[in-house]
């Protein structure tokens, strides 16, 4: 409830800051933030509200509502007094927004940066916006669940041996009181969980045999076999069948899983509010850790977790140098500042900057540890998606016909491959 | 006489400051909006701030866009099976509840009551429900395009049924009853009264109900999005993606959100989707109001000649 005033109040604002200008605008400079992310807003406004105490200098945040950054931030651009930093999404974004982003090369900020942190670059070499937080994503495990099924953590270390336990378990679902997996349902509340997040794992292994670095114009789906493997197992080792995937939500997912009905979830590092918190499942950090999603890929003994970011910070180019200062400033502050350090490592968990505070997110802390051992990291590379939402969509179609029976895999692969290359033409206005 | 002028006088002196407000927020609203919206569609754009003037472009890439050929054809064969499929029940169950009988309040509220609930609201009720029905013969509702067409003609008659129904009654109701009661008098059977003497005087209440059905046809996008969002989705064998349940005002829609490079195109197909509707609506109008004229010219010669 009080979420959503909140909210409620962050629109209120964004309206009164178009009508009014920026009221809070002085010498000192302005600093106006869209942020991106809904359930952090709470904290982005604290803290605001505090480095305007210390320094008088105005912050405003205003948070978009869920699933409408892009609108947002196109009509807010469009304003006299434009939001001097925002969220860049990734190389999709990069591509409307790069005219709009401060080269941050020589900025303070990068000095903060740890070595592998994420960034968004120009064509041109620019750094156009930096990455402000890890996310990780992968299966969650219930540990207390898997053990209670007489297995272990330790006997999983590739797709063979998962599919064995998983097996295993749904075929004794009825005794056990819970089963394998959870729904994979294809609503789209879900669907973005299996036509990104897991598209992501065969795409990841053709880029990487082909060094692909940049988005190829076409694909030739040569690890998509990795790709039936998973959703195969997911399909049939769920209470949920095939056939009724279609409407099963994102929010059924979750359900079976909180409440203890099922030992896998593919999900990632920000459901751990939602299992954790005291008003949700209240499950307890401890009987939980995040596994990599194994497919059957070679040598994926050696796999981490699937850890990226869609949550990069850029500054405004076109705004008034003195706006561009103190926003710079306030970066600096939030990302080196006690308070700021807290705020980000509550908010964001592991966070790219070299003296960020430890996490008590356990994915993200199970993503650091297994990339201290040396394991791979696999790239969110669905980042490469051409014209993501048709793409996916695309695809989805095809795996409810192939998860109900009326389709083949081949529609699926096809779905994949040629919708990919269609969807690049269509992206770059490759006209036949 | 003269009170009437002199009052006549003052609303033409004032008239323009009443309207002022209205026209005021008319041309904000709406005029400067749309002469935008046609500037842009010439331009290349990512905000409107930034536009570049680029001649033609959008509108050749905007019709040699397959995708918007097939959803003008899906669109103009949803809008004429959907006013069908609305109007026709519409003005059977008015015809019914223009009856006095008990209870027919009730009934025409209820029918009336879908009408109030916002079209993304329904879409996501109704899919579950279609879902939930089709579950039983191992289907579902984005299995296949016929379903997800019908599923919208269904969602869409139910919502606007009960609008049209209340138009059609209040049609019934502007009979002349002196009309009604000659056909009595005269021995017209019951459907010999419906079509010759009820359905000519109610041109005017079919006019709007057709009219508003075939607009609200055409520019459908709220239940296209939250029932189909245009899937199932085919790829053809030469690799085309097809959105088969997708109608015009969703292709525009998803046109401009595919990236910068393609929002003058969804511009620019906005205007002429606005072309499309304005000139369909004009000449339903056109018809109609012909058809309004003739009718009430037979009505006077048939009056004359009774009084003769």
């Amino acid at each position: 409830m009080l979420k959503r005033k909140l909210l409620f109040a962050a629109a209120a604002a964004a309206v009164l800051l178009s009508w009014t200008g920026c009221a809070g605008e002085s010498g000192n400079g302005y600093v106006y933030y869209l942020n991106f992310k809904p359930e952090a807003d709470e904290a982005w406004q604290e803290i605001a509200e505090e480095y305007t105490k210390l320094t008088g200098v105005e912050v405003d945040v205003v948070t978009a509502a869920s699933g409408s950054y892009a609108d947002t931030l196109s009509s807010q651009m469009n304003k006299n007094h434009a939001p001097t930093l925002f969220v860049c999404g990734g190389v999709q974004a990069l591509d409307n927004w790069h005219d709009y982003c401060l080269d941050l090369r020589d900025s303070p900020l990068t000095e903060h940066l740890e070595e592998d942190a994420p960034c968004l670059y120009g064509e041109d070499g620019s750094l156009c916006a930096v990455g402000y937080c890890y996310e990780a994503y992968g299966l969650i495990v219930n540990k207390s669940l898997l053990e209670k099924s007489g297995h272990s953590l330790e006997e999983i270390h590739d797709f063979a041996s998962l599919k064995a336990a998983a097996e295993d378990i749904h075929s004794r679902s009825a005794e056990l009181g819970f089963d394998a997996f959870t729904s994979a349902g294809l609503d789209s509340s879900s669907s973005w969980r299996f036509s990104g997040h897991l598209a992501a794992l065969p795409l990841f292994y053709e880029f990487r045999e082909n060094a692909a670095t940049t988005q190829p114009a076409e694909i030739s789906g040569s690890f998509l076999d990795l790709y039936k493997n998973v959703w195969d197992m997911y399909i049939n080792n769920s209470s949920v069948a095939g056939g009724e995937l279609s409407a099963a939500t994102g929010g059924m997912a979750e359900e079976e899983f909180g409440s203890g009905r099922a030992v896998f979830f593919q999900n990632g590092s920000w459901e751990y509010t939602a299992l954790t918190a005291e008003d949700k499942f209240a499950m307890s950090p401890d009987e939980l850790t995040m596994i990599p999603i194994y497919c059957g890929a070679e040598g994926e003994d050696n796999a981490g977790l699937c850890c990226g970011t869609e949550n990069y910070w850029a500054v405004n180019s076109r705004a008034e140098q003195r706006n561009i200062d103190a926003t710079m400033d306030f970066l600096e502050w939030v990302v080196t500042s006690e308070s700021g350090k807290k705020m980000m490592a509550d908010s964001f968990g592991v966070t790219p900057f070299k003296d960020h505070l430890p996490s008590e997110n356990v994915f993200l802390n199970d993503a650091e540890r297994m990339k201290s051992e040396g394991k791979y990291n696999i790239d969110w590379s669905f980042s490469f998606t051409p014209n993501t939402e048709s793409w996916r969509a695309g695809v989805v179609s095809a795996l409810m016909e192939y998860s109900e029976g009326s389709g083949s895999w081949e529609n699926v692969s096809t779905a994949f491959v040629d919708g990919w290359k269609y969807q690049y033409k269509l992206e770059h206005r490759i006209l036949d | 006489m003269v009170k009437n002028s002199g009052i006549r006088r003052a609303i033409r002196l004032w008239a323009p400051l009443f309207i002022l407000p209205a026209f005021v927020c008319f041309v904000i609203s709406f005029v400067i909006p749309f002469g935008q919206g046609i500037y842009l569609s010439f331009c290349e754009f990512n905000i409107p701030k930034d536009a570049a003037w680029s001649g033609m472009d959008n509108y050749t890439a905007a019709f040699a866009d397959p995708s918007f050929g097939r959803a003008m054809l899906n669109t103009f064969l949803f809008a004429v099976v959907s006013v069908i499929v609305i109007n026709v029940p519409a003005f059977f169950i008015a015809y019914f509840l223009s009856g006095k009988f008990k209870g027919v309040n009730l009934f025409r509220t209820a029918f009336f009551v879908p009408n109030l609930i916002g079209g993304v609201v329904l879409g996501y009720i109704w899919s579950m429900i279609f879902d939930g029905i089709l579950r039983y013969f191992g289907t579902y509702l984005i299995a296949s395009p016929v379903y997800g067409f019908w599923g919208l003609v269904i969602l869409v008659a139910w919502q606007q049924i009960g609008y049209m129904m209340i138009i059609y009654i209040a049609g019934f109701q502007s009979v002349p009853t002196d009309m009604l009661e000659a056909a009595d008098i005269d021995g017209a059977t019951r459907s010999q009264t419906l079509f010759r003497v009820i359905l000519p005087n109610m041109i005017s209440s079919i006019s709007v109900c057709v009219f508003l059905s075939l607009t609200n046809g055409f520019k459908l996008f709220d239940q296209n999005l939250s029932l189909t969002g245009g899937a199932p989705i085919k790829t053809l064998e030469n690799g085309m993606q097809v959105n088969t349940t997708e109608l015009l005002a969703l292709n525009i829609y998803n046109t401009y959100g595919i990236n910068r490079h393609w929002h003058g195109t969804a511009q620019a197909k906005a205007v002429i989707f606005f072309l499309i509707v304005g000139g369909v609506s004009l000449l339903q109008q056109y018809l109609t109001n012909r058809e309004r004229k003739i009718k009430p010219a037979k009505h006077t010669d048939a009056k004359e000649g009774k009084q003769k």
